[in-house]
């Protein structure tokens, strides 16, 4: 293998800025809580878009396991083990599991009423979220809890008041998901996802389970989902009802198609992009809402496919 | 028996008879061609060989094994590949890629999340063998939904050739083509069932593609079948040139 600079610089370029990022945050009048924001967000936009831009299933219920992972860690925190890391392993299995149970019920279904499905599921989580006082709190969220110091053997790292240490942590943790999921769009197993997504029927005729390739999709995008969930509540310290809510499903699939669901980096500048948009608009009107809506119609209009996809174009030019 | 045995097959949609038993064996290294008037039943017989549709009566057998409820991916793997009327390709992945897929594919690595050792290079040189057959290697690194359409339905037919499979099933292969891309898609052909003996059936329009290729020449007609045999037969019989070569003229 030999290194080619021109093909790498998009990953040196993205990892040196999110390397830097607690060194120049504040120079661009911005704090380092909403760094850790992008970078979650962004590993949520990118599980989904494992399954929306390299399978070509367009799910509109991911909030549900990014909200299962977000609960999975609260709960734990709250009435289990004050451990980041149990917290952490709890809400992926809740959502890796929701997802194994649910995946083989609705993947037969095709386009819109595979995203239909998928949000009639999602809103099955919202409801037992706002309805279950007792446990989650209801809709005032569930509150009482901490994200704990990390013990690694005899080392104590305090990602609890240290921000910087927190962004590093959650950091880490992008690095090895985004990782795996890169390294799984490299094999065989992932050219197979992308074909289905470039035509199915060709697949299904090469002898493809596509269903089956598509369940497996499903499962490792909900799995991710559910880390970026949990990263969410131990950010936060908090969680409720609204991160399983529909809309934020919608605000995964926005990101992605605001950074471009067919680079592998889209979905992260989209992210940085709605998060900083989001942070900027709601200190200036409560109708934030609107202006992030005629920022994603403008770049659907005239960038289809993306930030990232204009850069892309620009550069094979 | 035959390789490919079809025994008495018919289609209902309906009220509506698209095949009306229809039987039809083909021998190994064969190439069998299936002609007739547009409404002949060609695509929905096509259709009962690869699995897309089940047949309403009669069955289908390859090498042996009836293939009564067997879905048109396992078909697949017991060895038959096909292409369709309207070429169907991967178009924004490269033209290598095209190939490279189906190429992963019949080396048993559709699950697998990694490159085993000391596949890569294999697959590389079949994939390179693969372009260079089918004189794709210029246009390996273009996009497949760019290629001019002879092109792309070469590509369409490596990709199926790159599943290795024992039986292959072209749906029209110079559908909508010009003088020049239709000589070259059937000199491919030719090639293939030279080369490797390759039982090949297929769809075709073009009587000068088919009288060219076909060892043998099934007529249909209405979703019957009208007539079967060498071109030389199929070009004297009456009722053929009657129902369809006299259309034609």
């Amino acid at each position: 293998m030999t290194f080619d600079v021109k093909k790498q610089a998009p990953n040196i370029i993205v990892w040196v800025l999110l390397l830097t990022l607690p060194l120049w945050i504040e120079h661009a009048g911005s704090y380092i809580q909403l760094g850790t924001q992008v970078v979650v967000m962004a590993l949520g936009a990118m599980a989904l878009n494992f399954l929306l831009g390299y399978t070509g299933v367009l799910s509109f219920g991911h909030a549900a396991y990014f909200g299962l992972g977000a609960y999975g860690a609260g709960l734990t925190l709250r009435y289990l083990a004050p451990s980041t890391g149990s917290a952490i392993v709890v809400g992926v299995l809740a959502g890796m599991v929701a997802a194994a149970v649910i995946g083989p019920l609705i993947v037969r279904l095709r386009g819109v009423y595979f995203a239909m499905v998928t949000i009639a599921f999602g809103q099955v989580f919202y409801f037992v979220a706002f309805r279950w006082n007792a446990v989650t709190g209801g809709d005032d969220g569930l509150t009482n809890w901490k994200r704990q110091p990390l013990h690694v053997g005899p080392m104590t790292f305090d990602i609890q008041s240290n921000a910087t240490n927190f962004y590093f942590f959650v950091l880490a943790i992008f690095a090895l998901a985004v990782a795996v999921m890169a390294f799984l769009l490299r094999s065989p197993f992932g050219r197979t996802l992308i074909a289905i997504r470039e035509n199915e029927r060709r697949t299904r005729f090469m002898g493809i389970n596509v269903n089956l390739h598509i369940w497996l999709s499903w499962m490792i995008s909900c799995t991710f989902m559910a880390l970026a969930g949990t990263l969410y509540a131990l950010l936060n310290n908090f969680v409720d009802p609204r991160a399983l809510f529909w809309t934020q499903s919608g605000t995964f699939v926005i990101i992605c198609v605001m950074g471009g669901m067919r680079s592998f980096w889209g979905p992260l500048v989209g992210a940085a992009i709605f998060v900083w948009l989001q942070d900027y608009l709601s200190s200036l009107t409560p109708n934030w809402q609107s202006f992030v809506g005629l920022v994603f119609v403008a770049v659907v209009l005239f960038f289809p496919r993306g930030v990232l996809g204009i850069l892309r174009r620009r550069a094979l030019e | 028996m035959s390789f490919l045995n079809i025994d008495n097959v018919s289609k209902h949609f309906g009220s509506l008879v698209a095949v009306d038993g229809v039987s039809m064996k083909v021998e190994k290294g064969e190439c069998r061609a299936v002609i007739g008037p547009n409404g002949a039943g060609k695509t929905t017989f096509f259709n009962l060989i690869t699995g897309m549709l089940p047949p309403t009566k009669g069955s289908v057998s390859l090498d042996g094994q009836n293939l009564a409820g067997v879905d048109p991916s396992q078909r697949v793997k017991l060895g038959m590949a096909r292409t369709f009327q309207i070429t169907e390709i991967f178009p924004e992945l490269t033209v290598r890629e095209n190939i490279r897929i189906p190429v992963e594919i019949a080396a048993g690595l559709r699950l697998k999340p990694w490159m085993p050792a000391g596949m890569a290079g294999q697959i590389r040189d079949r994939v390179e063998q693969l372009l260079d057959e089918g004189g794709l290697t210029r246009i390996a690194d273009r996009f497949a939904g760019e290629l001019s359409h002879g092109d792309q339905r070469a590509c369409e037919i490596m990709m199926a050739l790159a599943l290795k499979p024992r039986l292959l099933l072209l749906d029209e292969p110079t559908a909508g083509m010009g003088d020049d891309e239709t000589h070259a898609i059937a000199r491919l052909i030719k090639r293939i069932h030279r080369e490797s003996h390759m039982t090949i059936v297929l769809i075709e329009h073009d009587m000068r593609v088919v009288f060219n290729l076909a060892d043998r020449i099934t007529v249909l007609a209405e979703g019957r079948p009208l007539a079967e045999g060498t071109p030389a037969e199929i070009t004297a019989n009456e009722k053929v040139q009657a129902a369809y070569l006299g259309d034609a003229a």
